[in-house]
């Protein structure tokens, strides 16, 4: 244990001040409900629905009326049902991908920028490699090779998240290094690893868990955009993504205003979920700053 | 040796490294698609002796060392080998759509470019008030929202609802470049809706810098109006930020041009890229995406340097 580690009373109470101020930050609430929203309605949204998501009928294409709110799609399924319910599997691929990135992420830029020299030179260039591809090109690629399912989107994320995860938490790490409390670590011959998870870590959670906020942003967009191109969710799924993916070409059909209420309203529910989130993430930032 | 020089010769040679690891990763990545290619392109009905015969003349029964120096030295000399797909050369397919791609991609940053400073200096001039609220809010939230969302918007409104535009990127063949452009909007506005809030924060974090500066009370005590003070001192020092965050941005706008061109049904690099993952076209594939990770590369590097010569702080200061 470092002489110079902040007493825990001290640390509990700083988490208590943190706490306060998110509660009284708007963006925050606001972004705390939609999220919960989408959260509740990934859970119960079964119940909740007038419809069942799945079941079809002879009323395709329906514009919005007092029987279904949202209208029908192609094969007469209810869109208010499947939008109801259609947060469920982004909602749990994208937070255990946001975990696997943070975890990944957070021990390579803690290694990288705690070591420095020939191993931080070598990690570097490959963090740069990976990062000059984007996101979506590996994603895809990945997962052609290995198919698609929910474990492997997961894997395959996290796995891109992890450079870019690395880097914030390299650089919050090079600041920690020059503290005396790591000074006064390593002259106490304590073990590269401890100094690196029980001194640094703790320090650099703020960055961390602003990071994993808005990693978890990401992540949806991600997870929707895979979804959107054939590699994600699949479909029966009633996954907002899968939704647009399904319905998107008939935009074109002017003649009928293109049934707008096949992608409008999951196109809603994705950027409201997305919005939230990022308002969470704004919020923490805020608090983490002062 | 100057500074400058040192500087760019010091890029290039990370910008060269780092290109190395990738084609390494991507051929890595590519090679990762199920082993077999001969079995994946005549199908499982074919016999086994057709399909030895098939992996022996693409040599992909070779050890892996020998196929990646064969298809990096290929690269190199611009023969990237024949699509699996297709039969044909690889370069012949890919270099139209990446010239398709790069049209978008200029007709997204021409707009983006100029709405997102003016977006950003404009906030900064009003800063705290209601304007900059919904310029950096508004930009920062459609930056987070999935580019095919927000193209689906854009095509409700002005393709369907109003009819100003086509819904469809590809424009007839030989169509006139007017047509073509007509064609490029939509998808190109999808893009700047992405792009916008990055350019347009940047550009107003650096016009409040600039406009808390000594040299631009100097200016307004000197005399000058409030126009000529924002064109000649305020703006140049906006841009330098711009042209930074532009660059970072390039990899991310790759990434999207893949999911705006499948929307818009065009031919580009991404749509390319798209069939040859679905269709497990390894040599378009690694080809198609280390082309990519080199259009990243060069950016960067062009960027970088763009920012030295802007900024003649750096260009003496920190250079070495």
């Amino acid at each position: 244990m470092s002489v110079l580690a902040a007493p825990p009373a001290k640390a509990e109470s700083a988490r208590i001040e943190t706490l306060r101020m998110l509660l009284h930050s708007k963006t925050f609430v606001v972004g705390v409900v939609i999220v919960g929203f989408w959260i509740f309605c990934a859970v119960f949204g079964e119940r909740v629905a007038p419809h069942d998501p799945l079941a079809q009928s002879l009323d395709i294409l329906q514009a919005p009326g007092s029987r279904h709110f949202f209208g029908t799609d192609t094969l007469g399924r209810d869109v208010f049902s499947r939008v109801l319910t259609g947060a469920h599997d982004v909602l749990l691929v994208a937070p255990l991908a946001t975990l696997v990135g943070i975890v990944g992420g957070t021990v390579v830029g803690l290694t990288s920028g705690y070591l420095g020299g020939l191993a931080d030179d070598v990690i570097s260039r490959i963090v740069d490699a990976v990062l000059s591809i984007p996101v979506v090109i590996i994603a895809v690629t990945v997962l052609v090779a290995l198919g698609s399912s929910t474990l492997t989107l997961v894997v395959v994320i996290g796995i891109v998240f992890t450079p870019i995860v690395s880097r914030t938490v390299r650089a919050a790490t090079l600041a920690e290094r020059r503290m005396d409390y790591v000074q006064a670590a390593r002259l106490g011959r304590e073990r590269a690893p401890y100094i690196m998870f029980r001194e640094i870590l703790p320090n650099v959670m703020g960055p961390v868990i602003v990071e994993a906020t808005v990693r978890l942003g990401y992540a949806i967009f991600t997870v929707a955009g895979l979804t959107f191109l054939g590699f994600g969710v699949q479909p029966p799924s009633p996954d907002w993504a899968v939704q647009i993916t399904e319905h998107y070409t008939l935009l074109s059909d002017t003649a009928h205003s293109g049934y707008y209420w096949t992608v409008v309203f999951p196109g809603a529910a994705i950027a409201s979920l997305v919005i939230g989130v990022n308002l969470i993430a704004d919020g923490l930032q805020h608090a983490f700053d002062q | 040796m100057p500074p400058l020089i040192r500087f760019f010769l010091r890029r290039l040679g990370l910008g060269l490294i780092t290109l190395f690891l990738l084609s390494i990763t991507v051929f890595a990545i590519a090679h990762l698609l199920p082993g077999d290619v001969g079995r994946a392109v005549l199908g499982p009905f074919s016999d086994q002796q057709s399909v030895d015969i098939l992996n022996h003349k693409l040599g992909v029964d070779r050890p892996l060392a020998t196929q990646y120096l064969d298809w990096i030295s290929g690269f190199v000399k611009g023969d990237m080998g024949d699509s699996l797909q297709y039969q044909v050369p690889v370069w012949g397919l890919l270099q139209p759509s990446l010239v398709n791609s790069l049209k978008l991609a200029a007709v997204a940053f021409l707009l983006v470019v100029p709405a997102g400073i003016l977006g950003g200096v404009f906030a900064a001039l009003r800063s705290g008030r209601a304007a900059d609220r919904i310029i950096t809010v508004g930009g920062l939230s459609f930056t987070a929202i999935p580019e095919f969302v927000s193209a689906i918007a854009l095509i409700i409104v002005f393709g369907v609802l109003l009819g100003w535009f086509p819904v469809t990127a590809a424009s007839p063949d030989g169509a006139s470049p007017g047509t073509q452009l007509q064609h490029l909007i939509l998808p190109g506005l999808a893009l700047v809706m992405v792009l916008f809030g990055y350019v347009a924060r940047m550009s107003r974090a650096g016009t409040i810098t600039a406009l808390d500066a000594d040299y631009t009370r100097t200016a307004y005590l000197k005399g000058l109006s409030t126009a000529t003070v924002i064109r000649r001192h305020v703006l140049r020092n906006a841009l330098l930020p711009t042209i930074a965050v532009i660059a970072t941005q390039t990899g991310g706008l790759l990434g999207s041009l893949l999911v705006i061109e499948k929307l818009f049904n065009y031919n580009g690099l991404g749509q390319r890229i798209y069939t040859a993952a679905q269709f497990k076209d390894f040599t378009m594939l690694q080809s198609g995406v280390l082309l990519v990770g080199i259009g990243y590369l060069v950016t960067t590097l062009v960027a970088d340097i763009l920012y030295l010569l802007l900024n003649p702080r750096i260009r003496y200061g920190e250079a070495e």
